[in-house]
């Protein structure tokens, strides 16, 4: 059997979805199951005076009614990624607002019935009186008491290079206020048994053992008494399968009411309830000697989280932070964050969370910075990136817990791919074949560094089963990224087998206890590392009984396609069913005391990420009069250390161009002054389309495998993500003649108001040699 | 007292009979009194596609229909689209096109796309895209689902000129 990893495999998880046999969170139901409908508020912040739920109670066919009154109280939810010296435990969500609200769609009340149109009735009915207070919605207008952490990140002596640089170059950069927007929207399903008081729980997805955790604490029940099921995700991009309000609501219900209880969240409210992301304010400088060479870099963040803390804490301005400085050689760096809490949705991550914003800003600032000092973007560029003798490097920083060690890789090499692949596509002759009949054509480029492969651990066990197939019990969770394949595929190599001998079962609490979810574009890399030496492991022990059942000393056995031999004779060969027989106890091949069956559990530990880095390329034509911007042209150039599965690598960069386009274009969560959110349905919070998304061209490289983990890889998740927001940018001023754009998304009335602005002088050179 | 209906539909070839509110949505119908989850809702409100089925034959949001208003009528869903266990030829050209990655959106899209080849068009890759600009999916950035439908369009093309 060949290797299976490298190869393109077909999904494992096509078959299901394909024929609409999949199971997502709101496709289990139980019999008498209730339906729950969460009551939100409609003020952007006041004093909670009285809730009158009588109406709704007497509505039949309602089950319950409950507010903060009914649950324990000062339940808040805490915080998974914790960042040293910052303490934001007075700022965590409650699950039911009790006497304060701070955002439009804060959970106040629940309703459930036997019928989910009966509670939506109800939920109507239950009354919030509310005395307003001032909301907070501009960071602009925050007062100290407003910042939750005021933090910063940076090494070297930044004001001596600023001090002694022939020029400094600076600009506001601002990032409009995105969120993920899986297709499913959240979804849960609980069961109650009341035999055991335990519960079984169907929509939790991402970090499930975590989650577990969490739930079993603000409960008072013992973790084992919770089972978090494995179901298919609509997509995660890091707001699904967090902890929200209705991760303690819906099981709390289900064990109060002793009964099934579903809440299925609606689109409208999928977009005030579920983390937001990305709305920060860089004031960014950078100082460089007269050749254009970087001295020092300075970054002044305001990032806007809503109204609580969530569970990811301040990760996010960590991570903008800790990046910013990106694949170039910045010598001295001093980056500043300031988290302001808003009376918005609050925030967590979503996709390259930090990254796209920080890529964003530092890339206008070079683009600026090429047009003032007179130098190709490219060419600025090119002298500042590390070069491959300087790497690996370390930045005297830390972030998610763990040194800045940017590992092995040539980023000048990959840049020279990725430009002699545009030039080979001919799109300089097309952005001058356009101009040269009027139009406004563009050509942008971003450089930008991603970080995957997040420790510290994840766990893998592997078996064999009776008819001798392979079951990788993984921490991963499956989200949609095709992970169960890329797992078989990696199982299967271990035993000479085809990657469809393989079953992969991802996130089920109780058959994998001790995972860690899918997050950070680290599965294939941390949880696919267990799966491989849990693999092994198993492979060994095959050989050891079936040497024994073969009467050969281990040393002269074989496992291959599957089966074990005596080595060079195919004849001898036996099964893995066959071995697996001969481990049951009762077949005689085991010594006294020898555990039975065939499996192994690995945890697989790794101290340092692994920083992938790739451009972006893109082609852009601006309509003078509307200001609409269509992208012609896109091109990812990626190194991904090795590919366990290419077209699934290809997949995460092509989804991730057209998330990375939305935020930059389209996208934006808007409030009005009294904030209120004025972008709740897919008619004001534009997803690009098909219409919108060109065709992505891709030079995928294996040029740089990662050396932290055994398979090499580098992790797909985000890297289609994090550049997009600035190479669109870039394409944008070219194609209209300014130096660089400081806001997303490049909408249409910003485009018309840059159109007719003054320093419409520079147009870069189009030549991005 | 809330006001039911009696309601006959054939759903991929076979007649159901349900007692409906009027309020209630085919989707809801389809999903949760027929069991056929396939069927998925991603908005609810007529913009995203992911619960596109076919109604005698035209592709309708079912979020936006009536269940009363298939009374009589022929619903054709993800479900009904393989034949056994063997794939149809468009569902085995999603997965070769890698036209799926969470595959939420992806029944809509198969049904949506079903309608617009029974039209039996040239399939010229412009047009499948503008078609299949009507649904929305997050995930694969279009790319596998237009390459899916456009080598169906072409080969039953083929097949049709024999
Ligand atoms: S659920 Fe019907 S169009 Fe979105
Ligand atoms: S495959 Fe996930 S939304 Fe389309």
């Amino acid at each position: 059997m060949a290797d299976q990893v490298g190869q393109r495999t077909p999904r494992k998880e096509d078959r299901r979805l394909l024929t609409g046999t999949a199971t997502f969170g709101s496709d289990v139901q139980f019999p008498r199951m209730a339906h729950a409908r969460v009551v939100r508020s409609l003020v952007a912040h006041g004093a909670i005076t009285a809730i009158d739920a009588s109406a709704a109670r007497a509505l039949p066919g309602v089950v319950d009614v409950v507010t903060a009154a009914d649950v324990p109280t000062g339940l808040a939810i805490p915080v998974r990624l914790q960042v040293p010296d910052t303490d934001v435990s007075g700022r965590l969500q409650p699950v039911l607002a009790a006497t304060e609200v701070r955002y439009v769609g804060e959970p106040v009340a629940v309703v459930v019935a036997d019928d989910p149109y009966v509670a939506e009735d109800a939920s109507g009915l239950v009354t919030v009186d509310i005395d307003d207070r001032d909301p907070l919605v501009d960071v602009d207008d925050a007062t100290e008491a407003d910042v939750v952490a005021d933090f910063g990140l940076g090494y070297g002596d930044v004001d001596t290079a600023f001090g002694r640089a022939a020029h400094v170059v600076a600009m506001d950069v601002a990032v409009g206020r995105h969120t993920a927007v899986p297709m499913e929207p959240r979804a849960l399903t609980v069961e109650y048994q009341p035999a055991t008081d335990s519960l079984s729980v169907y929509g939790a997805t991402k970090v499930p053992v975590f989650n577990r955790q969490v739930l079993a604490g603000l409960l008072g029940m013992d973790e084992s008494a919770i089972r978090m099921h494995a179901v298919d995700a609509g997509g995660g991009f890091g707001v699904r399968g967090e902890f929200y309000p209705e991760d303690f609501l819906v099981p709390w219900l289900a064990r109060r009411l002793r009964r099934a209880v579903s809440w299925v969240e609606d689109r409208a409210e999928h977009l005030v309830a579920v983390n937001h992301s990305r709305q920060q304010r860089h004031r960014v400088e950078a100082a460089f000697a007269a050749d254009g060479t970087i001295l020092g870099l300075r970054d002044d963040v305001r990032h806007d989280n809503g109204a609580y803390v969530r569970t990811h804490g301040v990760i996010v301005p960590e991570l903008t932070l800790a990046m910013l400085p990106g694949p170039y050689r910045v010598p001295a760096y001093r980056g500043r964050v300031r988290v302001v809490l808003t009376n918005k949705t609050p925030c967590g991550t979503y996709r390259a969370p930090g990254r796209y914003e920080g890529t964003t800003a530092r890339e206008q600032l070079f683009d600026l910075a090429a047009a003032e000092l007179g130098l190709d973007r490219v060419e600025l560029r090119r002298r500042n990136l590390l070069g491959s003798d300087e790497l690996p490097h370390t930045r005297a920083m830390h972030t998610l817990g763990t040194d800045v060690v940017l590992d092995g890789g040539d980023y000048v090499r990959l840049l020279d791919r990725a430009l002699a692949r545009v030039d080979e596509l001919g799109w300089r002759q097309l952005v001058d074949a356009g101009r040269a009949e009027g139009r406004l054509l563009g050509l942008g480029l971003a450089v930008f560094l991603e970080k995957s492969g997040l420790g510290p651990y994840d766990t893998a066990d592997v078996e064999i089963t009776s008819t001798g197939r392979v079951r990788v019990l993984s921490g991963g969770t499956s989200l949609g990224q095709g992970i169960e394949t890329a797992l078989a595929q990696i199982a299967a190599d271990e035993f000479g087998v085809p990657y469809d001998a393989v079953d992969v079962i991802n996130g089920d609490t109780l058959l994998q206890p001790y995972g860690t979810g899918s997050w950070a574009s680290r599965s294939t890399v941390v949880a696919g590392s267990a799966v491989q030496r849990a693999a092994r492991e198993v492979a060994v022990r095959v050989r050891e009984l079936g040497a024994r059942l073969l009467e050969a000393a281990p040393d002269d056995v074989e496992l291959v396609d599957g089966a074990v031999r005596v080595k060079g004779v195919p004849g001898s060969a036996r099964s893995l069913a066959e071995v697996w027989q001969a481990a049951q106890p009762r077949a005689g091949w085991l010594a006294a005391d020898e555990p039975a069956g065939l499996a192994a559990r690995h945890r697989f530990t790794v101290d340092h990420m692994t920083y992938p880095y790739g451009a972006h390329v893109c082609a852009v034509e601006v309509d003078p009069g509307t200001g609409n911007v269509q992208v012609l042209r896109y091109l990812v150039a990626y190194e991904i250390g090795r590919a366990v599965n290419p077209t699934l690598v290809e997949g995460q960069l092509r989804g991730g161009v057209a998330q990375g386009m939305g935020g930059a274009l389209l996208e934006e969560l808007v409030y009005d002054e009294q904030g209120q959110p004025q972008s709740t349905t897919f008619m004001d919070y534009l997803l690009p389309t098909a219409a919108e998304v060109p065709a992505v061209d891709l030079v995928v490289c294996e040029d740089a495998p990662a050396a932290t983990n055994p398979l090499g890889a580098r992790g797909a998740g985000e890297g289609g993500v994090t550049a997009a927001g600035a190479a669109v940018a870039s394409a944008v001023s070219d194609a209209i003649g300014v130096p660089a754009i400081g806001k997303l998304p490049v909408d249409p009335r910003s485009v018309v108001r840059l159109l007719r602005s003054e320093d419409r002088t520079t147009r870069h050179s189009v030549a991005l040699s | 007292m809330k006001d039911q209906h009696l309601v006959t539909l054939d759903v991929n070839g076979r007649e159901y009979e349900v007692v409906l509110e009027s309020r209630r949505t085919l989707a809801d119908v389809l999903r949760q009194d027929l069991g056929l989850t396939g069927t998925h809702l991603g908005c609810e409100h007529g913009i995203c596609g992911a619960c596109t089925v076919l109604l005698d034959g035209e592709p309708v949001r079912s979020c936006l229909v009536f269940g009363v208003q298939a009374d009589g009528r022929s619903v054709r869903t993800v479900e009904g689209l393989a034949d056994g266990d063997e794939l149809s030829d468009l569902q085995q050209a999603f997965s070769r096109c890698h036209g799926l990655q969470c595959g939420f959106c992806t029944p809509g899209f198969l049904m949506l796309a079903e309608a617009y080849l029974d039209t039996e068009p040239a399939g010229d890759p412009e047009e499948v895209r503008d078609v299949v600009s009507a649904n929305l999916c997050r995930c694969t950035g279009y790319q596998g689902i237009v390459e899916a439908v456009t080598e169906v369009a072409a080969a039953r093309r083929k097949q049709r000129d024999g």
